[in-house]
C-alpha cells in the first residue's frame, strides 16, 4: 500500500464501506506513515465539523403544528 | 390504518434531524417548515406500509426527499442547476497545508476547521448543486450507507459514490473559498500595504 493507493480509498475506509483486507491494509500503511494518517484525521475532523455545525433545532412551533396535525396531544413541557 | 401513539412515539424524535435536512434542502425556514410538516402527514398515512423493524429513519428520509423533489421543487420551477466546477483535485488539507508552509507561523489545519463559523459551513453545503448536496448532506450530516443513500434518492450506489466523491470535494474547495474570504485562511505571502 502506497500513499496514492491509501488516499484514493480514504472515503471508502472512512464510511466503512470497504473490505476487512483493505480496511486491514490502508490502517498499517496509516500506522507507518505519519501525514497520510494527519491528512485522514483532517478528513475526520472536517466531517465532525460540517455534521456540528449543520445542526438545526425544530422551532417549537412547528413541532406543536405537526403533533396537531397527526391528532396527537403534545405539550412543551411534558410533566416529569 | 396506522397507529397515532406508535407513530407518534417512533417518528417524533427524528423532527431535529429531518428539519435540519429541510434547511439544507429549501435555504430557508418557511419552506424547511412546509416540508416538514408534510412529510410528516404523508409517513402518518403511509405508516401502514411501514414494515415494523426496517429503518425508520430511512423510511423517513426518502419521504422527505420525495416530497421536496414532487412539491417544493416542482413548485419553484427552479432553473436547471449547474454541475460543479472541476474541483476533483481539491483537497482542503492540502491547500491549507500548503499556504501554511509559506507562512512563518504556522496554523494548524484543525485550528483553521474549529475556526469556521456555522453560517460558513451551511453556506458552503448549501451552494453545492442540489444531487451532490443531497449526498453529503446524507452521509456526513447524517451518518446514512451508500446503500441507504441509494434507496433514499433512488438512484444506483455507484451513483451516490460518485456523487458523494465529487460533493466533498466541491464542498472543501467552497469552505475554502468561503474561509480565505472572511480572512478565516492565512493569505499566502502577501504584501504589506501600501
Amino acid at each position: 500500500m502506497d500513499c496514492d493507493k491509501a488516499f484514493h480509498r480514504m472515503y471508502y475506509y472512512l464510511d466503512g464501506e470497504i473490505t476487512v483486507w483493505r480496511r486491514w491494509k490502508i490502517t498499517r500503511h496509516l500506522n507507518r506513515c505519519p501525514p497520510c494518517a494527519q491528512g485522514f484525521d483532517f478528513e475526520v475532523e472536517l466531517r465532525q465539523v460540517v455534521a456540528t455545525r449543520c445542526r438545526e433545532e425544530v422551532p417549537p412551533d412547528l413541532r406543536r403544528k405537526i403533533a396537531e396535525s397527526i391528532g396527537i396531544e403534545w405539550h412543551e413541557h411534558p410533566e416529569p | 390504518m396506522a397507529d397515532q401513539a406508535t407513530f407518534a412515539d417512533l417518528a417524533m424524535p427524528y423532527m431535529d434531524a429531518l428539519y435540519s435536512a429541510a434547511m439544507r434542502m429549501t435555504r430557508n425556514p418557511a419552506d424547511a417548515e412546509d416540508l416538514v410538516q408534510e412529510t410528516y402527514l404523508r409517513a402518518y398515512r403511509g405508516f401502514g406500509g411501514f414494515k415494523a423493524g426496517t429503518n425508520l429513519k430511512a423510511w423517513l428520509y426518502r419521504i422527505l426527499t420525495n416530497t421536496y423533489i414532487n412539491i417544493y421543487r416542482a413548485k419553484k420551477r427552479r432553473p436547471q442547476e449547474s454541475e460543479l466546477d472541476d474541483s476533483e483535485d481539491f483537497v482542503l488539507y492540502r491547500r491549507i497545508g500548503g499556504l501554511e508552509a509559506a507562512e512563518a507561523e504556522r496554523t494548524p489545519e484543525s485550528e483553521v476547521l474549529d475556526a469556521m463559523p456555522e453560517d460558513v459551513v451551511k453556506e458552503a453545503l448549501e451552494s453545492l448543486p442540489e444531487q451532490f448536496r443531497m449526498a453529503v448532506l446524507l452521509a456526513d450530516v447524517e451518518g446514512f450507507s451508500y446503500k441507504e443513500i441509494a434507496e433514499i434518492t433512488d438512484v444506483p450506489v455507484g451513483t451516490v459514490m460518485s456523487r458523494l466523491h465529487r460533493g466533498r470535494r466541491q464542498l472543501q474547495k467552497r469552505l475554502f473559498d468561503f474561509a480565505k474570504e472572511r480572512g478565516l485562511v492565512p493569505e499566502p505571502a502577501a504584501p504589506p500595504a501600501a
